[in-house]
């Protein structure tokens, strides 16, 4: 067996993003590390035949639905104080981050998963139906509605610029998305 | 429905702002070390440092100090062997190691003779354990010959099996292996290359 270390480095993104499909960032931050100590414990006694992969997403699903219990019995006291409005973004990048997490919380928990496990993970449908406890077909349909649901929220994300927005040079993860204003349409079609 | 690989990718885009950004998986990392340590999950615990002999690499079991490892060895092969002959339970946590990386750190710099650390000596056994708890006995500064360790370890012929002891010590630096050079006073072979043996004797040399 390899040494655990590189199945941390290996997956650490992956089972960050089934951690946030169920959880938000604060609470994910548990659910990672509780995922990683459990599979450490267990790891030298894995059949050789495991895929590690498919079988780390069902251990931190399972820890994210655990930690998302107990934040139910429990809710953070810091949760209760109102916060002021956020100041509006200046880095689209992080703008986008809070649009997404913000449009995947206005999803069903159901849809939420099956989209992130499918399109995020890389699960099959199959896969995301053994790890949450639903049929295959249920889970291709929660995954399908789920995308269109996120479309509608996310449309036309370029309509309103914050002021003094630059272009996310540098951040290569909304490069597909610019915030400069274009005087001509986009040829997606989405505006 | 069929799905294209622009879809796919478009798919990718609508959701990449779910990954996490690298300091924060560093951050995660810590936090998942010390958990883990705390858990007694972490069966070897590891952290590298740099030295004026390259960037060493330094392991430790909740026994003590396990293995130094040059870069000469190559880091990742010695990880792999340890998962293999010691356990898979192998993570990067430093904490474990904050007293083995302090005591290297005032040896290079000249303030520290010897190691006061506990050391897991598992890797070693029969003669080379023999010949290996002999070695401190070679004070900082200066050298002693194959022979002389040979007959110190109680076996006066066995010349060539003190070289082969010394040669695959799991614990260089921290047991003085590189005290012991050949007889006419050339350093002789090392896990870290010869000129890492020579640098250590000439920093005790100096110091």
């Amino acid at each position: 067996m390899e040494p655990f270390e590189r199945v941390v480095a290996r997956h650490g993104r992956t089972v960050w993003r089934v951690c946030r499909a169920v959880l938000d960032e604060h609470d994910a931050d548990d659910a990672w590390s509780e995922t990683f100590v459990a599979a450490l414990v267990a790891y030298p006694s894995l059949p050789p035949t495991t895929n590690l992969e498919a079988w780390l997403v069902t251990v931190a699903h399972r820890k994210a639905i655990d930690v998302l219990r107990a934040r139910e019995r429990h809710p953070r006291p810091v949760e209760t104080v109102p916060e002021p409005p956020p100041a509006p973004p200046h880095d689209e990048a992080f703008a986008r981050t809070d649009e997404l997490d913000a449009a995947l919380r206005g999803l069903p928990p159901g849809q939420r998963r099956a989209v992130v496990y499918h399109h995020l993970v890389g699960l099959s449908h199959r896969e995301v139906a053994e790890v949450t406890g639903i049929s295959a077909d249920a889970a291709r349909r929660a995954s399908a509605d789920g995308i269109a649901a996120l479309r509608r929220l996310l449309r036309d994300p370029d309509a309103a610029p914050p002021a003094g927005a630059s272009p996310a040079a540098g951040r290569g993860r909304v490069a597909t998305r610019t915030s400069t204003p274009t005087p001509t349409p986009e040829p997606k079609g989405v505006r | 429905m069929t799905a294209t690989p622009a879809d796919a990718d478009a798919t990718r885009d609508l959701l990449a702002g779910l990954d996490p950004a690298d300091g924060h998986l560093a951050a995660l990392h810590a936090r998942f070390a010390a958990s883990a340590l705390d858990a007694g999950a972490v069966d070897v615990a590891y952290r590298t440092l740099d030295s004026p002999v390259g960037r060493l690499l330094v392991c430790a079991t909740d026994v003590g100090v396990l293995r130094v490892a040059f870069e000469l060895e190559g880091h990742d092969a010695v990880l792999d062997r340890l998962a293999a002959t010691v356990s898979p339970r192998v993570v990067e946590a430093p904490s474990r190691l904050d007293d083995a990386a302090r005591e290297l750190d005032e040896y290079f710099r000249g303030e520290r003779r010897s190691f006061d650390l506990p050391l897991d000596r598992r890797l070693s056994k029969g003669f080379q354990l023999t010949v290996l708890e002999h070695l401190p006995d070679i004070g900082y500064g200066s050298t002693a010959s194959y022979a002389a360790v040979a007959l110190a370890s109680g076996s006066p012929r066995a010349v060539r099996a003190v070289g082969t002891a010394c040669a695959t010590n799991p614990l260089p630096v921290v047991v003085p292996c590189h005290r012991v050079v050949r007889s006419d006073g050339t350093a002789g072979n090392y896990r870290g290359g010869m000129a890492a043996k020579q640098t250590l004797i000439d920093l005790e040399a100096h110091a």
